[in-house]
């Protein structure tokens, strides 16, 4: 089904003081579920309720609770799974994570260390234009676990008390791990927006951000060019340097610059004959750099074992059947189907199926109508004219069907160009029928030969100078068309001037 | 009418049924036991008030078809959370907790018409075996030796205690190593542990989760029947929890148990065991084989791991749940000095809030967890848990019915002996095993001591079998005749 091709973008190479080097990265992404409820009880995961209030009792780690796993949270898992080509997990198994926090009420969290949902599957990253344009990298996924997330410790409210709001805790993570098979900061982000992509077209996932609802650790090493086809021959580790994981990111520029630093900071330590110690890292973007947060030594023990308070999680293939057919066209099929079907090319169908409210939008436009034509006057005019106001597509004030209506008579030869984006902006700021509008003001372009040659005739006539001069210099024939459009409100059809006036100088 | 509170809950049930008593008359006899009853210190948190007025509900429900506990004054182990009831599983870190719900097992009981008279005592959080590592103070048993004060067993000593001493007609307890059946033992009553997921743990304070399961403690077998009934069943609420139906349990009490095979296992024989627990099982087998029943002997190969295992299992998985208890949103929180952060509020909160026997629990735990002994001895134990579960399949599926042991390896000894932790353990050596399997386990009262003292022994059934088991109990009580009460001291 997938018949799109790509070269592997070349890995990204920081040139130091003695040697190049590669970078080698692997991601862990927290992805919050979208679900009404919560991973192990039925309390709200609305975001931005007031503090507490959505906080059942076990999510307070009250005395004599006990969790029970929501079946929306393992669909959506399973869903996700599907979706990035993965090994479902018929059994599976919750874990305690065990360490101490006061936004942590039960004192563990609630994981899957030893028996994920969802194992092996494979994302493939297309890199946008730049330095890569036209490549794609195929990053494996190692694993996704399902996991509770934790509260949120305020710290700034008071200068002798920390506050928590439990409203997240409990709230249902998806924890997906990808191989080390990222080769740079650009192949990291373009990473997580495939992600976000995929998971925004299974509903699985609002992919915000900003709230913190998609968050990455980062895992960065560096190796000299040809250590890392080693380790891809062999898995063996030892061919790649010591990474360091830099904590919690919540920004695509920010993980692409902290990649940037930590490598470079890497790169120093190693040339300058000292060894990169394995550690957690933060990353500052104020400063932009990466600060040490605990190393190896100082990491929690986290004394995971099986939780005796929930059965295995076994789930039927029949189960797993009904939503692998429940699932939507994903972006990689349906940007092949674009190209294949509206002859679009690579990077238009790319923009299209950015997100499923843009392909929506531009598959209704593009019904029965020039699919390279409604590609563009999507791509060019109506999302440049969103942008402007700041609106997204959802909120476009043009229906498909209005958009439609103009490029059909555009195609129909009914206006020009020019006129269509007159149109169009009437269309946006007035709405209407695109065909009564143009009936109604007249737009409509001037084909009728006799009313141009008319016109022709007139501007000729009154112009004999500019007709001598013509004649001599054909490339002034354009200030006759120019004059045979103004004369004709930019309704006449410009081909048919632009051959009439040559035909008549010539003559 | 007096010594309303000696009664069983069959007899109170028919007499309320038949309107010769009031749940009111009832319970207002167990307020009046309790009340002379401070030297046993069973009951932690009086709830008179709570008890007249359910006791009143009770009557104006009475009738042919109340229910079956409907006006039974119980009370219920401070385990279990009551809703707007003091429930501190006899912790000082609980200090002044009061849930703001209703643990399954005693909502269920309140349902079917019980009465609940107050908290009872209990070791902290079900950790220990004499009842002796209580934040309120240990617990007496009714029963005496040569004026001396002895242990009621634990952790269920103040359910122990409070019915054997007649302060309430039955109570609730938790079992996960023993604390049901060791402390019935040690009381003359009879308690129940039922098979893992018959009762639901939810608003249970949970000690170690995969072992952990509520039982009636009781007067009398079929009171055990009547009372299962009304505490277990399945709960959404509790992912362990068995959706199975609820049999009548006390309809299945003929006392038949002819042609039925009881394995005696030869693991359980103990070197230096006492002549009078020698001679109990030996007298308790004799009374199976009169009453019909086959006498055939086992094998359980594994059971000498059973209790090491368990002291793995048990304290990991309570390390990791005595976590919550924190300090940061209920219960305890100790007073900190300036500049102390979060890691000094957990230290000082913990290190007063826990006993010695809590702590040391949660230390054992987080030890036998820890990267690097992780193999070594939590997955060993779960491996020896296998094989002592598969112990249990073999002779069942070799058509073994029940299994007959010992349920103490003494009688009650003595309060403050200040025995190593580790001699304290072996306690519950003829019970872990039960819990280790799941299995439903009853501690029977068939016999005495030479000097008089109570002794039990354990019968042992079939996963979901709790009726049939319930029946051998009952063959066997019957044959045993055993009725002797503790002379009133208190």
């Amino acid at each position: 089904m997938l018949d799109l091709t790509y070269d592997a973008p070349k890995p990204k190479v920081i040139a130091g003081a003695k040697h190049d080097w590669e970078l080698v990265i692997g991601l862990e992404v927290h992805a919050q579920v979208a679900t009404k409820a919560k991973l192990f009880s039925g309390a709200s995961t609305q975001f931005g309720a007031e503090p507490n209030s959505n906080v059942a009792f076990v999510d307070a780690g009250m005395p004599g609770m006990l969790p029970v796993i929501n079946e929306g949270c393992v669909a959506q898992a399973v869903k996700t799974g599907l979706g990035l080509k993965a090994q479902i997990n018929l059994y599976s198994a919750f874990d305690r994570k065990n360490y101490f926090y006061p936004d942590l009420p039960q004192g563990y969290q609630i994981s899957q260390l030893y028996h994920p949902i969802v194992g092996e599957g494979e994302v493939l990253v297309e890199m946008g234009p730049g330095p890569h344009d036209g490549t794609a990298r195929v990053v494996r996924i190692e694993r996704i676990h399902l996991e509770q997330d934790a509260g949120k410790s305020i710290h700034d409210m008071d200068p002798n008390m920390s506050f928590v709001d439990l409203n997240r805790t409990g709230v249902a993570l998806m924890e997906i791990v990808s191989r080390p098979d990222i080769r740079g900061p650009e192949e990291a982000a373009a990473y997580v927006s495939k992600l976000r992509q995929i998971m925004r077209y299974l509903g699985t996932c609002d992919g915000n951000m900003q709230n913190g609802n998609l968050r990455a650790d980062v895992n960065v090493s560096i190796c000299r060019p040809g250590a890392y086809e080693k380790y891809q021959e062999t898995q063996d580790f030892s061919h790649l340097g010591t990474r360091c994981e830099i904590k919690n990111m919540n920004s695509l520029r920010f993980i692409q610059a902290a990649i940037e630093y930590e490598a470079r900071r890497q790169i120093a330590i190693v040339e300058d004959g000292g060894e990169v110690v394995q550690e957690t890292r933060l990353y500052d973007p104020d400063k932009n750099e990466t600060r040490s947060m605990r190393s190896k030594e100082e990491a929690h023990d986290y004394r995971y074992f099986p939780d005796p308070d929930l059965l295995p999680l076994e789930i039927e293939q029949a189960w797993v059947d009904d939503i692998a057919a429940s699932l939507p066209e994903l972006p990689d099929e349906k940007k092949a189907r674009f190209i294949k079907d509206f002859g679009l090319s690579d990077y238009d169908a790319s923009v299209l199926t950015a997100d499923t409210d843009n392909a929506s939008f531009f598959e209704a436009v593009a019904e029965g109508r020039d699919g390279k034509l409604a590609a563009n006057w999507v791509i060019n005019e109506l999302f440049g004219r969103l942008k402007k106001d700041d609106r997204e597509i959802t909120d476009s004030p043009v229906t498909p069907d209005q958009l439609g209506g103009v490029i059909a008579l555009i195609s129909k030869g009914d206006i020009s160009g020019k006129i269509a984006k007159d149109l169009f902006e009437i269309v946006y700021t007035e709405g209407g029928d695109p065909a009564v509008i143009v009936e109604e003001r007249g737009m409509k372009q001037v084909t009728d030969m006799g009313a141009i040659e008319a016109a022709v005739d007139e501007i000729i006539a009154a112009n004999p100078d500019q007709v001598a001069k013509a004649k001599e210099n054909p490339k002034l024939a354009g200030w006759f068309v120019g004059q045979v459009m103004k004369a004709t409100g930019g309704k006449a059809n410009p081909k048919a001037v632009n051959e009439l006036i040559a035909k008549k100088l010539a003559g | 009418m007096t010594d309303l509170n000696t009664l069983t809950i069959a007899d109170a049930r028919d007499k309320l049924r038949a309107g010769e008593v009031t749940s009111v008359e009832l319970t207002e006899s167990c307020l009046t036991a309790i009340e002379s009853a401070g030297k046993l210190n069973a009951f932690v948190h009086n709830t008179p008030e709570i008890a007249l007025e359910q006791a009143k509900a009770a009557d104006a429900r009475n009738g042919a078809d109340a229910p079956a506990m409907n006006g039974v004054p119980v009370g219920i182990k401070d385990l279990f959370c009551t809703k707007g009831v003091a429930s501190q599983a006899a912790s000082a870190i609980l200090d002044g907790f009061k849930p703001e719900y209703e643990s399954t097992v005693s909502g269920k009981l309140f349902d079917n018409g019980a009465v609940m008279l107050g908290k009872l005592n209990m070791d902290e959080f079900a950790m220990g075996s004499s009842n002796e590592t209580s934040t309120y103070g240990n617990v007496v048993n009714p029963w005496k030796v040569d004026d001396r004060d002895l242990t009621p067993g634990g952790s269920s000593g103040g359910s122990a205690a409070a019915v054997a001493a007649d302060l309430c007609l039955a109570a609730t307890g938790t079992d996960t190593g023993g604390s049901i059946r060791q402390p019935a033992a040690f009381t003359g009553i009879t308690g129940i542990k039922p098979t893992y997921g018959r009762c639901s743990r939810w608003g249970i304070v949970a000690f170690a989760s995969s072992l952990d399961q509520a039982g009636p403690m009781t007067k009398d077998v079929r009171d055990a029947a009547i009372m299962l009934e009304a505490m277990c069943g399945f709960d959404p609420k509790d992912s362990t929890s068995a959706d199975l139906a609820v049999p009548n349990f006390e309809a299945m009490l003929t006392g038949d148990i002819r042609g039925k095979k009881i394995g005696i296992p030869k693991e359980y024989r103990m070197d230096g065991m006492p002549a009078d627990i020698e001679k109990l099982w030996a007298d308790g087998q004799d009374m199976l084989k009169d009453a019909g029943a086959q006498i055939v002997d086992i094998s359980l190969p594994h059971t000498k791991y059973a209790l090491p295992a368990y002291y793995v299992i048990a304290p990991a998985e309570a390390s990791s749940n005595l976590a919550r208890y924190d300090g940061v949103r209920f219960g305890r929180r100790a007073k900190l000095d300036a500049g102390d952060g979060i890691t000094e509020m957990y230290e000082k909160t913990r290190a007063e809030g826990f006993g010695p026997e809590v702590q040391r629990r949660i230390m054992v735990g987080t030890y036998v967890l820890s990267a690097g002994f992780y193999d070594a001895y939590f997955n060993r134990a779960r491996k020896v848990r296998t094989l002592i579960k598969r112990d249990f399949e073999t002779v069942f599926n070799d058509g073994i019915d029940a299994i007959l042991t010992p349920a103490t390896p003494s009688a009650a000894f003595g309060l403050g002996e200040d025995l190593d932790p580790v001699q304290m353990y072996l306690n519950d050596v003829f019970t872990v095993t039960v819990n280790l399997a799941g299995l439903p386990g009853i501690s029977i009262p068939t016999g005495a001591d030479a000097k008089g003292l109570p002794l039990g022994l354990q019968l042992i059934g079939r996963p979901w079998e709790e009726g049939e088991l319930l029946n051998s109990a009952y063959a066997l009580e019957q044959a045993a005749g055993f009725v002797a009460k503790p002379a009133k001291w208190w």
